[in-house]
């Protein structure tokens, strides 16, 4: 069972991912673009508890990274550091801040295809990129809570979609296995689950 | 009127959406700006604080110039306040802007304000020549230079994303040597900790989810002026919103309008389109003010208790909204909404 949880990113969906993983009771380090300096009254305030610190330095000592930075800047990732890792990839193409898609994503390829190519000896798993940031923040419940919501989750290892099923549970969602990396196109932006904050049965139908 | 201690402040924000006249067609843009005109005064005459219109570039909304639009305005009205929200600095040039809402507050007798911010759109960036690459070195260089500018003195700057200036003078100079200006924040930390170190007031755009979830991001203002050294400002917010008689009315009006404008943008950023039941939930818990004036003006003083809020703007007329209803809601927020929600702050 992993403690220790490297979140990559501290926007707004970095600090609430951080926020659901301390309330889960994990350990967690995370870091944004730059000097750790930058977002530590930031962390601490927003993520009392969570050590703000390099990419590097988060990857290393974690069991468990999110990668929760823009999509654009996945060539920035501490490669090194996220060798063997388990890798939980919530990033989406957004144009606004990435740019234009042909710069980035080669056609036909799922955005976390194309990480697990770049990242290719980290263990990638997309999930938690599909529901909102502020529905993430709002809708985390305890297991078996009436109503509770769910994140698809796609991955190439069975063994790895499990961890990673059982650590978004801790977080407050239940989970919806999907398939292969390859499916995770239906998470995308213009897919049909992106955006979704629904039940676990909802989002098969939706699938 | 400035903005301290428990003076709660309450505004109207428009984008200048097209609405629709009497007869169901949908008014051109010269109309619907005129609309925002006819609205303003009429806020005014009510006492309503604030107006504040946004700068968009789209097809859905007539005011891409708020502050040409808030001239007029200055000239049909007397107290109300005149602030964009936002001013797309990014893609501005920070002297241009200063001396726009500076000649703004003259024609209004000292009722400018400017709410910069980086836009939650970006369709000014290519229209104006600007990579949005650099969306963030922009904002932050424009922030600075309009900080400096703000101070009305001559500035010497040297630019990157921006001309540099050897003491240069700019004007008209303002009356009361300052001009308001606000940041406004959609939830980025990093831009609340600007906003602090800028020792900007800070108005929160909280569109969707629960308002409270921002109340740690007030807590990171005050906390992040204090090391900056600044007693932090009271802090603002904004909301879209719909009020008519009865709560059954409002939605029955606002869903199909506001499910209209919120697919229209998801299409682009690729999310499905708005279901009821979202809705009904953002109207329950979220941060859609839409009901009658007793619902809505409870729903806006928990708000603004849950973050301590000393201001609130509500967004109003979206989508393609008759002109009759949006007028109902602009009398009834002023004239009941309003006044409820500062009985319930325990201000009257």
């Amino acid at each position: 069972m992993a403690r220790t949880i490297a979140i990559l990113g501290a926007g707004k969906l970095g600090i609430t991912l951080s926020q659901l993983a301390l309330r889960a009771g994990y350990s967690v380090l995370i870091a944004g673009s730059g000097d750790p300096s930058k977002i530590k009254l930031s962390v601490s305030v927003l993520a009392p508890g969570a050590i703000a610190t390099t990419s590097a330095e988060a990857a290393r000592q974690s069991d468990v990274i999110i990668l929760a930075l823009p999509l654009s800047r996945f060539r920035k990732l501490p490669k090194e550091e996220l060798t063997g890792k388990l890798v939980i990839d919530a990033m989406n193409y957004w144009w606004e801040v990435d740019g234009p898609i042909d710069h980035i994503l080669p056609s036909g390829m799922s955005s976390s295809e194309m990480v697990q190519a770049f990242l290719s000896s980290s263990r990638i798993v997309k999930a938690l990129n599909h529901m909102g940031y502020h529905d993430l923040h709002d809708e985390a419940r305890s297991k078996k809570s009436p109503g509770r919501k769910a994140i698809a989750v796609a991955g190439d290892s069975k063994d790895d979609v499990r961890i990673v099923s059982s650590i978004i549970d801790s977080l407050g969602f239940d989970t919806l296995y999907i398939g292969g990396l390859a499916k995770g196109k239906l998470l995308e932006p213009g897919g049909n689950v992106f955006g979704a904050n629904v039940s676990a049965a909802r989002l098969k139908q939706l699938i | 009127m400035t903005h301290t201690g428990n003076n709660y402040l309450f505004g109207l924000d428009s984008f200048g959406d097209l609405a629709k006249a009497e007869d169901g067609r949908l008014m051109n843009y010269a109309e619907s700006i005129r609309l925002v005109v006819d609205e303003a005064v009429l806020a005014d005459r009510l006492g309503v604080d604030v107006i504040a219109l946004g700068e968009h570039h789209r097809e859905e909304y007539a005011i891409s110039s708020p502050e040409t639009v808030l001239s007029a305005i200055a000239s049909k009205t007397k107290q109300i306040k005149l602030a964009s929200g936002v001013t797309v600095l990014s893609s501005d040039d920070p002297v241009r802007v200063f001396e726009r809402f500076a000649t703004l507050d003259a024609v209004s007798n000292g009722r400018a304000q400017v709410i910069l911010g980086r836009g939650s759109f970006t369709e000014s960036f290519p229209l104006f020549g600007y990579d949005l690459r650099d969306y963030e070195a922009l904002f932050e260089e424009k922030i600075e230079l309009f900080s400096k500018l703000l101070k009305e003195q001559p500035v010497t700057w040297s630019g990157t994303h921006t001309q540099s200036l050897d003491a240069a003078d700019v004007f008209p100079k303002t009356e009361s040597g300052t001009l308001e200006t606000y940041v406004g924040v959609g939830g980025s930390p990093q831009s609340v900790v600007r906003a602090a170190a800028y020792n900007f007031p800070l108005v929160l755009a909280i569109i969707g989810g629960s308002p409270e979830r921002f109340a740690p991001y007030i807590e990171l203002y005050r906390k992040a002026s204090a090391e900056f050294g600044h007693s932090a400002h009271p802090v603002g917010m904004h909301s879209p919103g719909f009020i008519a008689d009865s709560d059954e009315q409002a939605v029955k009006i606002a869903f199909p309008l506001f499910k209209q404008a919120m697919d229209k943008v998801g299409k682009t950023r690729g999310w499905q389109p708005m279901s009821r039941e979202h809705f009904m939930n953002e109207v329950k818990n979220g941060s859609m003010y839409v009901g009658s004036p007793e619902t809505v003006g409870k729903k806006i003083a928990n708000a603004m208790k849950a973050v301590d809020a000393k201001r609130f703007d509500m967004v109003y007329g979206f989508g393609p909204m008759q002109a009759s209803d949006r007028r109902r809601m602009i009398e009834l927020y002023a004239t009941e909404v309003i006044p409820r929600v500062r009985e319930l702050l325990g201000q009257s």
